[in-house]
């Protein structure tokens, strides 16, 4: 049992170093490391145009896309190369969220689906960060249940036409393209009535607005299609077959293995440690103590987890399931670190301008938290991913698996 | 990085649990917790003829020669089938005591027969409630014996030697500790078995009337020793929990795979499924604070004593939340003396108690995270 690298990770993370130590925009750096929760912003520069630079440096020496075939833009790295780069890119790493829906999801989803013309053409500007992708996948009404999406399509000539509304689209209103996910056969039940494109996000037909979140922020967007439409020579899969499609780009979901999950924790603890409260530093306290205890494990616990899937990797395996908790501990973590360091502060938490305590960061946490325990899968649905696929339990009871979708009701109450 | 178990390490892992799945069922726990025996004595001779009782000894001294790593997968083991022997406190406190502060004589007279099954040792520390604390300690030593009345002492009732924590000054400092060696078959002790929780796994009060004692260690650093020798238990005993753990919730996930109720399994309806799952998230974070543990333990790394305490609150946690909630799973028949389901609720609560409670090692988490960062 040791944390050593083998002399050929030794080896990739001296190469790795060394490249981010010469390239790097390093007068970001001290600012991407402060805005380790909720956005990434700089102040005096556009955090796009920062994130693209950073992204064809990278892609011009090879170290975009580690884990991508060298015929797509990337390095044909190995898992466990990807995971060091990860942890030597460190604070520059946040400057790839934008990419992630792209590089993560979209990318594997065409390898997997997209012509040779097509993946020639497509996955190397993706893969430089000079396009960016989106997923188009839920709706209004289909959130856990994706596959209760709406948007139809319908065929005409060698084209498709589009017509419905997607919502919680990341980035759409900086991105190039997108993968698609609509209804093209609404007799047949509802996983056999999908199929899945991609598309121009500059077509004709499109309406991105921009959400405002619970938060006051906006990172996400709905998108409005009315009568667009798509060459069918950009459909991904069969017809009616989206949904294996779409699986795929779901299985491809970004580990974040190497880059950990924000819990807020360390955030936490530096404050409780000079934060004077009437009878004494915070962390003195009995009560905080106890609570930070509690909190520290949980963070130290998902640290080591993420070394035994890493450890996984290395040895060039599959990592275990236990991955699988870090989303399910993090979210609600992070929401009751932030309420706690709120109460911390008395009356005066309830400030989030200037006079807040650490310019209001927990309070912004707090805000930001619920959004961490929905998007990417509900706490619930995470729960339900461990007890089916790790504990082996069994499905839900699904009432409209055989139903042809639209004689599903779509109204509860009436 | 390969910060896991070697194949070896499995191998004896799978042998261990091979071995204890025969001797050692539930129904030889039921054995001892029916109050048949005190401990089962032919699973702790089968256990030295494995060669698990000594596997983190040294060869010179009778024992395996292997190490920490080793006595970690057999502890995982030994918890997983509530095995009812002196385990813990012989081999994490006796054993580790000596091997931490003992002479070449202790070690030599000792360790062979702890290893060889023939002595259990145990740590004589408490004098009633309350948590570790040199303070709480008041047995005293006086010209090479000992004075004074220690409860609860962990199978205090079978041992055959204890290490005893006793006051040697009244400075008000931790120097005022010392650790002595007492054999508990001799003259000058009484030993009185006490009822707990957990039957399988005995307490006793010890009184000492100035009973002849040697020292341990060096005078004047029984408590720096004690500190150390916790540390070292309590990442030993969080094997033994993560263990007892994933039994408990294995457990829970095969009966609400076979219990129908409403016309389906039980483990269909969501508010179990996730009730099961949450399970598996403590036993999985416990099982990973567990291996730091052990790493810091077996590479003895300056960060054993965060490491031991985040293991120890992790796994203890675990283990209470994965047993009350297989009752839990399990509904009425699990609240029967007939199920097995509350042998591992009561290990669990046993287990978080022994070492010192939650509060204690929540308290030492974070002293010694604010000693790191102040570093």
């Amino acid at each position: 049992m040791n944390f050593d690298d083998t002399p050929h990770e030794a080896a990739f993370r001296a190469e790795a170093r060394a490249w981010i130590a010469a390239n790097a925009p390093k007068q970001y750096e001290d600012e991407l490391r402060r805005s380790s929760l909720g956005r990434t912003q700089l102040t005096g520069a556009n955090v796009l145009e920062v994130a693209k630079a950073w992204q064809r440096k990278k892609a011009e020496a090879g170290w975009a896309c580690l884990h991508w075939p060298r015929e797509c833009g990337g390095r044909g790295a190995s898992p466990i190369e990807r995971v060091i780069w990860q942890q030597e890119e460190g604070p520059y790493g946040r400057l790839s969220a934008m990419f992630i829906i792209g590089h993560g999801m979209c990318g594997p989803t065409m390898m997997a689906f997209a012509s040779e013309e097509q993946k020639r053409r497509y996955l190397p500007p993706l893969a430089s960060g000079e396009k960016i992708w989106c997923q188009l996948f839920s709706e209004p009404s289909a959130g856990s249940d994706v596959a209760g999406l709406r948007s139809r399509a319908e065929k005409s000539g060698d084209e498709w036409i589009v017509n419905g509304q997607k919502i919680w689209t990341s980035g759409a209103h900086y991105s190039d393209y997108g993968i698609l996910l609509t209804r093209t056969d609404p007799a047949a039940p509802k996983h056999k009535g999908l199929t899945m494109f991609f598309l121009d996000m500059k077509s004709p037909g499109i309406e991105v607005r921009p959400i405002k979140q619970a938060s006051g922020q906006s990172d996400f967007n709905e998108v409005y299609f009315t009568d667009v439409r798509i060459p069918d020579a950009q459909r991904l899969g069969a017809v009616n077959d989206g949904w294996n499609v779409a699986l795929t780009t779901l299985m491809n979901e970004r580990m974040s293995i190497g880059a950990g999950v924000a819990t807020g924790f360390p955030e936490l603890f530096e404050f409780c440690s000079n934060l004077v409260l009437e009878d004494g530093l915070a962390i003195d306290d009995r009560n905080v103590r106890s609570k930070l205890a509690n909190w520290a494990v949980k963070a130290s616990g998902l640290k080591y987890t993420s070394f035994r899937a890493i450890s996984a990797l290395s040895r060039g395996e599959r990592p275990g399931p236990e991955n699988s908790i870090g989303k399910l501990v993090a979210g609600s973590m992070i929401q009751e670190v932030a309420m706690f360091a709120l109460d911390l502060q008395g009356a005066a938490g309830v400030l989030n301008g200037p006079e807040a305590e650490l310019a209001g960061k927990f309070q912004a946490m707090l805000l930001r938290a619920p959004g961490t325990r929905v998007e990417g899968g509900t706490d619930e649905i995470m729960r339900n991913i461990i007890a089916e696929r790790v504990l082996g339990l069994p499905g839900d009871i699904r009432v409209d698996k055989d139903v042809p979708f639209n004689q599903i009701p779509t109204k509860g109450r009436s | 990085m390969n910060f896991d178990f070697s194949d070896e390490q499995k191998q004896l892992r799978d042998e261990a649990r091979k071995f204890l799945a025969e001797r050692c069922p539930p129904k030889a726990v039921r054995a001892v917790l029916d109050g048949k025996a005190p401990y089962d004595r032919e699973l702790w001779q089968g256990l030295a003829e494995m060669g698990f009782l000594g596997v983190a000894i040294p060869e010179n001294y009778g024992g395996a020669g292997a190490g920490h790593l080793e006595l970690c997968v057999i502890a995982e083991e030994m918890g997983r089938s509530l095995a009812p022997v002196p385990f813990s406190s012989t081999v994490y406190l006796a054993a580790e005591a000596l091997l931490l502060a003992g002479s070449e004589a202790q070690k030599q007279k000792w360790l062979p027969k702890i290893a060889s099954g023939e002595a259990i040792g145990t740590l004589a520390l408490f004098e009633g409630k309350g948590n570790p604390s040199p303070r709480a300690i008041r047995l005293a030593a006086s010209g090479g014996t000992l004075s004074g009345v220690k409860m609860p002492v962990p199978d205090g009732a079978i041992a055959d030697f204890a290490i005893v924590a006793a006051r040697t000054g009244v400075s008000g400092r931790d120097t005022d500790i010392s650790l002595f060696l007492t054999e508990l078959k001799g003259e000058g002790v009484e030993v009185k078995s006490l009822s707990n929780i957990d039957p399988t796994r005995g307490q006793a009060e010890i009184t000492l009337k100035n009973c002849r004692a040697e020292p341990l260690g060096r005078a004047s650093e029984g408590w720096s020793i004690l500190t150390q020798l916790l540390d070292r238990a309590a990442v030993l005993m969080a094997f033994e929990q993560v263990g007892g753990a994933d039994r408990a919730l294995e457990m829970g996930r095969d009966y609400a795979l076979d219990r129908i109720a409403f016309g389906r399994p039980i483990g269909s309806f969501q508010a179990v499924k996730h009730m099961l799952a949450d399970m598996y998230v403590s036993a999985t974070l416990a099982r990973s604070n567990s291996y730091y543990g052990a790493w810091a333990l077996s590479t003895n790394s300056s960060e054993l004593p965060e490491a031991a305490a985040a293991a120890r609150i992790s796994a203890t946690q675990a283990f209470q939340h994965c047993a009350k909630n297989n009752i839990q799973v399990h509904g009425g028949m699990g609240f029967t003396w007939e199920f097995d389901c509350h042998m591992f609720y009561r290990r669990a609560n046993a287990t978080a108690l022994g070492l010192g409670s939650l509060s204690y090692w929540e308290d030492a988490l974070i002293d010694r995270m604010r000693k790191r960062n102040a570093a």
